[in-house]
């Protein structure tokens, strides 16, 4: 049993060198499907190399030298009161300092060109998406075309994707790893992505945000498509269920490991509703409205500063 | 009467918890009747327990992280394990609200438990020592520290029999850890024993920084003390100013919980983006705080074993120094993705940077004291190295982090996971075992066996890079943390991979243990008579091993940056020691019993108010501060040791030196 | 205990005060000891710096309560401020008549200081009340969380210094001007001076720019 385990153990070891061999390097973050992926792997893979290239002579350095200057060598020159050199200290401060001096240039403009708030440049006009994390799925609301989406996400290829992002209870992040960058959603307040899928394809999504025992089954699809099949799954869309105070009320009941699920007409005022902490009460125009419970200044900390 | 404590918060019907908690007590309950029977009671009363000497406290503070390592590694493998199986289809053996608990108590208690004891345990063991003193500044408050944090590590472990441990994470962000998330004790118990913790760590930074900056042997100026103790004055500085700042944290999400406040709630205008600014304000500076001391060991133990000076000792004080200032300027890095704007990102990721050109400087400073050396590859000389070798990549990865637009890639995945093992095993732990290595013989007055300690070293470095390497790898896959279960099959051979280094690491500590027994065992002809086992070069090697209580005879006068080594070399050549001072009669603290007193009443207050106990809390408030005045009316505050006392001791100390400069080799 | 003949070195090795740096060997009980309390004080304002700092943020988070313009009574938060601050005045005039040996004015001065301290509490603990009263509690929103929480730890550290002032007054009675006694009275002077200093912050920020119309 014991040594079963073991070979088992092996069998596998032998797996995983062959999965570095191969596929191990091309996925996920390493394999970014849309333009913010592909700009933000290429700061992660050259920094690396700028770091490496200090890095490892300094660790061969190390064992080098270590090794020379063993007790045992007479070959070794002991110069027991050496304790200071003003050119090496010169040198051990300009070397990472130099260093970081690059790396800091690479990181300001990266900052400002990935600004996950920055729209991408393109010629076709953004996709409009609010995202909603809930205990412990996704909803995914399209304004533009009134549907909404749970734990799925159609998104047409070559076209750039505005999301807007709330929690309805507690903080989650929204990341899709081949699309590039991830971003919190939280409640009571707005952040705001921008995101574009080149290539056609299905993208796994998750939250990488621990947000409590459904956590791990808050994973969702992405799917890229063509744009006049992303349009006519809209209309198609439209047909699905109402999202209406009651199905909300439904929806938001904790599950895990939901499976997507398409709503038609939605509510053009949920988003705000959840961000204004107003749900599960009613949101039906014909009912108290919700919208003028919510305060004329934004929450604190609302995020839609700029 | 007993608030909202029932019998069913004792786990009667899971298995797990149950016999874990039905293990350890009986294992305590042994050990209780071990003690009692060979009747070691008094002796452990007025040695250990009441002491308020700083030698006996790091012992203590040593031992309890010890005991708090084993039990995060035990959540630790257990997390492993969970991950291996629960892959696919399979939900593992763990469900969620275990698995979160067993995540949230790893992380609090390797870092609070662990970590911090063993860290401060070096300092209370070695400071006094390298300053040339007799003690800490304040040895009473010394003893109140160490068990108010005993009485942290009791509730914290009590969660485990009664009521639940937090299920939101080692930090506890709101509004999950609100009353409206998390109802239970868990939240409770977690913020309650790291409060009671926390005061005894602040008042060991009040302690720490007195001592180092007002109570030094004569002649030691600020730039002749010790790297080590610069460091540790840095990192104390630290705990002055960050640790408050959790207190507060923590105060307010208590209040949030039990009197209906709104600071991070989502209700009555809350902020929590104001909980993770603030807990970063301390968690930041917290990972200084434990890597400075650890710098300050590797600097100890690489010019040892080298034969060597440090080398460009005032480019290490000052690294250190800007480290423990820039510190406080990096927080908002544990945050890029909250959609702060480009500029703020930008100015804490350089920022964030920036620390690593210090700490650059101490690898290549640390490299070129070993240019030139004799290095002789002893056990510490092992860690050293390793620790050199595992920290500049673990360096690598944390700029990569810093740097938002990476940052947006692998936030909070498992390549984060790695990268703050790596430098936490790899910086914190190693030169952990480094310091017991090293400082082992000087407390104990024997060797720690070499050859299990060569085999504990590689069990933690090969298991160390099988168990973290592979994460790397799944951050970049996507792979976040704190999954209890993992969708994804094809990551089934990288979870085999870690769960194998986390089993390697697990018989690192093992053969720690074994270590200890067969060194203990067989210590007769492992002694060190000297006091000076590895020809070492700071003042706690001028005393014997073990040092007397008072540690030195009379105070050393310091004259170089290298005060014992000067003094080892003067005396070689001169082949005499120095003249012989007139002994006067020493006043040493008395032993106390107000820390185990004032930390029963804070346990049972804690234990009070996590449970809604009202009275019992107030009950337990008021012993703590009758215990307070009680101590405050002593009268008698130092016992004496007689003159010919010390004279007996000291003669003994410069024979044994005396025959030593006779058979050691002269200086060059 | 006996008594010893030859004068015995403790942990501070005799006594030396010239620098102030210490490189002459440790410094006396007399300077370690408020200089522990002075760094333990010093954390004290970090706690508070972050108390603070939460409330410039919550500040307008009134959740559409009231707003500190609607609740704040500049005049009993004056008569405080006096109180407390000439207490502090007594506490030193206390310090002086420990510093003479004088036991009776000692008494007097540290009984004036308490009772001066007891006037502020009581005035905190009214207005306290009268909010509450008023619907405007901790729990009404985020706004009067951390305005509560941050006057009412600067009010629990008075009452700490309180009962601090009452065993100090004790210790006097009991056992006179012993050196360690008086290294006490040193720290509770540095204590209720520091919390004049928190008080001046939380008059100014909370109170003054409160009521800016």
């Amino acid at each position: 049993m014991r040594a079963g385990i073991h070979s088992g153990t092996l069998r596998r070891f032998g797996a995983t060198l062959l999965i570095v061999a191969t596929s191990g390097c091309n996925r996920g973050v390493l394999d970014p499907a849309g333009p913010v992926g592909a700009a933000e792997k290429t700061i992660l893979i050259n920094s690396t190399a700028i770091m490496l290239a200090i890095i490892i002579p300094t660790m061969i350095a190390t064992v080098a030298v270590a090794w020379w200057f063993r007790s045992g060598n007479k070959k070794a020159k002991y110069r027991p009161d050496w304790e200071y050199s003003g050119a090496i200290e010169l040198v051990v401060w300009s070397i990472p300092a130099l260093t970081v001096l690059l790396l800091g240039g690479i990181a300001w403009i990266g900052s400002h060109d990935l600004d996950p708030y920055k729209p991408l440049p393109s010629k076709s006009k953004p996709v409009e998406v609010q995202v909603v994390s809930l205990d412990w799925k996704w909803l995914f609301i399209y304004p533009d075309q009134h549907i909404a989406t749970v734990n799925q996400l159609v998104v047409p290829a070559g076209s750039p994707v505005h999301f807007t992002l709330t929690s309805a209870t507690v903080w989650n992040v929204f990341f899709v790893p081949q699309m590039g960058t991830m971003i919190y959603t939280m409640p009571r307040m707005t952040t705001q992505l921008n995101l574009q899928a080149d290539r056609e394809g299905v993208f796994d999504g998750l939250s990488a945000h621990f947000s409590g025992d459904g956590f791990p089954g808050m994973n969702f699809k992405v799917h890229s498509v063509p744009p006049q099949q992303f349009a006519a799954w809209a209309a198609n869309a439209r047909s699905g269920p109402q999202l209406d105070v009651a199905a909300y009320d439904q929806l938001q009941k904790p599950s895990s490991y939901v499976k997507p699920f398409v709503y038609g007409n939605v509510d053009p005022r949920l988003f705000e509703a959840v961000v204004a902490n107003k749900l599960p009460q009613p949101i039906s125009p014909n009912t108290t409205p919700a919208a003028q419970h919510v305060s004329p200044q934004p929450p604190a900390g609302h995020l839609n500063v700029r | 009467m007993f608030g909202r404590l029932t019998w069913e918060a004792i786990p009667l019907t899971q298995p797990i918890p149950l016999i874990t908690s039905l293990v350890v007590i009986a294992a305590i309950a042994a050990a209780v009747v071990w003690v009692t029977v060979k009747g070691w009671w008094p002796y452990l009363w007025n040695e250990y327990i009441t002491s308020t000497d700083h030698k006996r406290i790091g012992i203590m503070y040593f031992v309890l992280g010890l005991v708090m390592l084993v039990r995060g590694f035990a959540d630790a493998i257990m997390m492993r394990a969970q991950q291996m199986i629960a892959v696919g289809s399979s939900q593992g053996y763990l469900p969620p609200e275990h698995y979160n608990q067993i995540f949230t108590a790893h992380g609090t208690i390797m870092i609070f438990f662990v970590a911090m004891p063993l860290v401060i345990s070096f300092m209370n063991f070695v400071v006094p020592l390298q300053l040339g003193v007799r003690d800490v500044a304040f040895p009473t408050m010394n003893n109140v520290s160490f068990w108010l944090t005993a009485s942290g590590v009791l509730l914290t472990n009590l969660s485990l029999f009664i009521g639940e441990y937090a299920r939101t994470g080692w930090l506890g962000f709101p509004p999950l850890s609100e009353q409206q998330f998390s109802p239970g004790v868990g939240v409770d118990y977690y913020l309650v024993a790291l409060q009671i913790a926390g005061v005894g760590t602040v008042l060991t930074a009040v302690n720490f920084v007195t001592t180092i900056l007002k109570t030094r042997a004569p002649g030691m100026s600020y730039l002749r003390m010790p790297v080590f103790c610069w460091t540790t004055l840095a990192s104390n500085l630290l705990i002055l100013a960050a640790f408050p700042v959790l207190t507060a944290t923590y105060a307010m999400l208590m209040l949030d919980r039990y009197l209906g406040f709104h600071f991070f709630t989502n209700d009555g205008g809350g902020n929590s983006m104001l909980y993770m600014n603030l807990i970063w304000v301390w968690g930041h500076p917290e990972v200084y705080i434990l890597i400075l001391p650890a710098f300050g060991i590797y600097s100890e133990v690489v010019s040892t074993f080298s034969g060597k000076p440090l080398f460009g000792y005032r480019s290490m004080v000052f690294a250190t120094l800007a480290i423990c200032i820039i510190s406080f300027c990096v927080w908002l890095h544990h945050f890029f993705t909250m959609g702060a704007g480009a500029d703020v990102n930008a100015i804490f990721g350089i920022a964030s940077m920036i620390i690593a050109v210090p700490t650059g400087v101490k690898i290549f400073n640390w490299l070129f004291t070993m240019y030139g050396g004799r290095v002789r590859f002893n056990v510490p000389m092992y860690w050293t190295i390793g620790f050199m070798l595992t920290f500049v990549i673990g360096g690598l990865t944390g700029v990569l982090l810093a740097m938002p637009p990476v940052d947006f890639l692998v936030h909070n995945s498992l390549f984060l996971i790695a990268h703050f093992h790596q430098v936490i095993i790899g910086g914190v732990v190693f030169a952990i075992m480094a310091g017991y290595t090293y400082w082992f013989p000087k407390a104990f007055g024997f060797t720690l066996d070499e050859r299990l300690g060569k085999m504990i070293f590689w069990c933690w470095f090969i298991g160390f890079h099988l168990a973290f390497m592979p994460l790397y790898v799944l951050g970049f896959w996507g792979g976040t943390r704190r999954l209890q279960h993992i969708a994804d099959p094809s990551w089934q051979p990288w979870l085999d991979l870690a769960f194998v280094g986390a089993l390697l690491i697990g018989l690192g500590i093992v053969l720690t243990v074994v270590q200890l027994l067969y060194s203990i065992r067989t210590r007769d002809r492992r002694r060190d008579t000297t006091g000076d086992p590895w020809d070492g070069r700071t003042l706690e090697w001028l005393t014997l091993s073990p040092p007397p209580h008072f540690n030195f005879a009379v105070l050393p006068d310091v004259h170089g940056e290298e005060a014992y080594w000067t003094r080892k070399q003067t005396a070689l050549r001169e082949e005499k020691l120095i003249e012989e001072p007139d002994y006067q009669a020493i006043e040493m603290p008395v032993n106390t019993p107000t820390g185990v007193i004032v930390a029963f009443f804070a346990s049972l207050c804690g234990f009070a108010v996590i449970w809604y106990i009202w009275w019992l809390a107030i009950l337990g408030l008021i012993g703590a501060f009758a215990v307070l005045v009680w101590y405050a009316w002593r009268d008698e505050h130092e016992h004496v040791i007689p003159a010919d006392e010390v004279a007996r001791l000291e003669r003994e100390r410069r024979r044994i030196r005396k025959e030593q400069i006779q058979t050691w080799p002269r200086p060059a | 205990m006996t008594s010893v003949e030859t004068p015995a070195v403790g942990l501070t090795h005799g006594a030396s005060e010239d620098t102030g740096l210490g490189h002459r060997g440790p410094e006396s009980k007399s300077i370690v000891v408020p200089y522990g309390f002075w760094l333990f004080v010093l954390s004290d304002m970090v706690l508070f710096s972050a108390l603070f700092a939460t409330y410039a943020t919550l500040a307008h988070a009134t959740d559409g309560g009231p707003t500190s313009n609607e609740l704040f009574d500049r005049t009993l938060v004056a008569i405080e401020t006096l109180a407390l601050l000439f207490s502090s005045f007594v506490c030193g005039l206390a310090m002086i008549a420990a510093r003479r040996r004088n036991l009776i004015w000692t008494q007097i001065w540290l009984l004036v200081t308490g009772l001066l301290g007891a006037i502020f509490l009581g005035i905190e603990l009214y207005e306290f009340a009268m909010m509450i009263g008023e619907g405007a509690g901790p729990q009404r929103s985020a706004f009067l969380s951390a305005f509560f929480t941050l006057v009412g730890c600067h009010g629990a550290h008075v009452t700490a210094g309180l009962l601090w002032i009452g065993t100090m007054m004790a210790q006097f009675w009991a056992k006179g001007f012993q050196p360690h006694i008086m290294r006490r009275m040193m720290c509770l002077s540095i204590f209720w001076h520091a919390l004049d200093i928190i008080w001046v912050a939380i008059f100014t920020i909370v109170y003054l720019m409160g009521t800016l119309p």
